[in-house]
């Protein structure tokens, strides 16, 4: 984190760009796979896809890559909780 | 207090962005709440669930995927031309945005009227006698749905507040919180989409 308390960090236009093409091919893919039918395995793609799409949009487009390590570990530590609360709360019905 | 000094005004953007993500937590446990409905569901009635989701345009959903993750890619970079102070390349991106959010709700609004032409909106005749598990289908899709599309109305409206505020020199290569935080927010419209999308589109 060089760029802390200087400069804002300005991201190049390519860059976008270059984050907008991957994510298109990612699109591309979840729609393909989801289209071969796996059952329960394509949700699992599906999701997985789709959480590499968050983070690029999370660290490129949202500029976490260039914030101060407090914004990044904030950011970071609510996505962890989020998620176990989604999964927990999820385990807790199927198992009563 | 020497006059050509203007920092009386309380400018604190580190501050506001901090705000800016707080609020975006909230907004994720709103839609979080959502999807852990529908994947309770999901699971009790598999298969009215994956007969609903047929019905579902994915060709349209796919559409509308691209066309909010090319808006977020524009709005991202209206920040990086503020920041060059490229105005008029700033107004003319944040343009494109607004014009993508358009084309994402006319799309919307193709896709839900064209159920609603098959009687298939939540509370009608067609829909109460359906199974129940596509009774809750068609509920959340339009609670689901429509709430996202409620939030790419309001971040239209912000993005035409960022295009007055960028003309008027407001927001300008200094002073960039607004369109930042009306950015954060704009993106994370779209990181719901990419979770919806697969969800209700794409796993039938």
């Amino acid at each position: 984190m060089t760029m802390e308390h200087t400069e804002r960090h300005i991201t190049p236009f390519s860059l976008f760009a270059k984050v907008l093409i991957v994510l298109l091919i990612l699109t591309t893919v979840s729609v393909l796979i989801t289209e071969m039918h796996f059952g329960a395995l394509s949700v699992a793609v599906a999701l997985t896809v789709a959480s590499v799409k968050v983070s690029l949009v999370l660290i490129f487009f949202m500029h976490l890559k260039w914030e101060n390590t407090f914004l990044r570990l904030m950011v970071a530590g609510v996505f962890i909780i989020f998620t176990l609360v989604i999964i927990f709360t999820f385990i807790d019905y199927l198992l009563r | 207090m020497n006059t050509s000094v203007a920092h009386t005004e309380h400018y604190d953007p580190e501050g506001s962005k901090i705000g800016m993500w707080l609020f975006l937590f909230t907004e994720m446990f709103l839609f979080g709440g959502l999807f852990l409905v529908y994947a309770v569901f999901r699971n009790k009635y598999s298969a009215d669930f994956h007969h609903g989701a047929l019905e579902l345009n994915a060709f349209i959903g796919a559409i509308n995927t691209v066309v909010l993750l090319t808006s977020s890619m524009t709005v991202a970079m209206s920040i990086t031309a503020v920041q060059k102070k490229n105005k008029r390349l700033a107004i003319n991106l944040l343009i494109i945005t607004i014009l993508l959010a358009l084309v994402f709700m006319v799309n919307k609004y193709f896709e839900w009227s064209h159920k609603f032409e098959y009687k298939l909106y939540p509370g009608s005749p067609v829909v109460m006698n359906l199974p129940q598990g596509e009774i809750l289908f068609y509920g959340l899709y339009y609670m689901m749905t429509g709430l996202h599309a409620l939030h790419v109305l309001i971040g239209m409206v912000l993005l035409t507040v960022n295009i007055f505020k960028v003309k008027s020199g407001k927001v300008n290569h200094e002073r960039h919180s607004l369109i930042e935080n009306s950015g954060l927010y704009w993106h994370l419209v779209d990181l719901i989409w990419i979770f919806l999308f697969p969800l209700l589109y794409l796993v039938t």
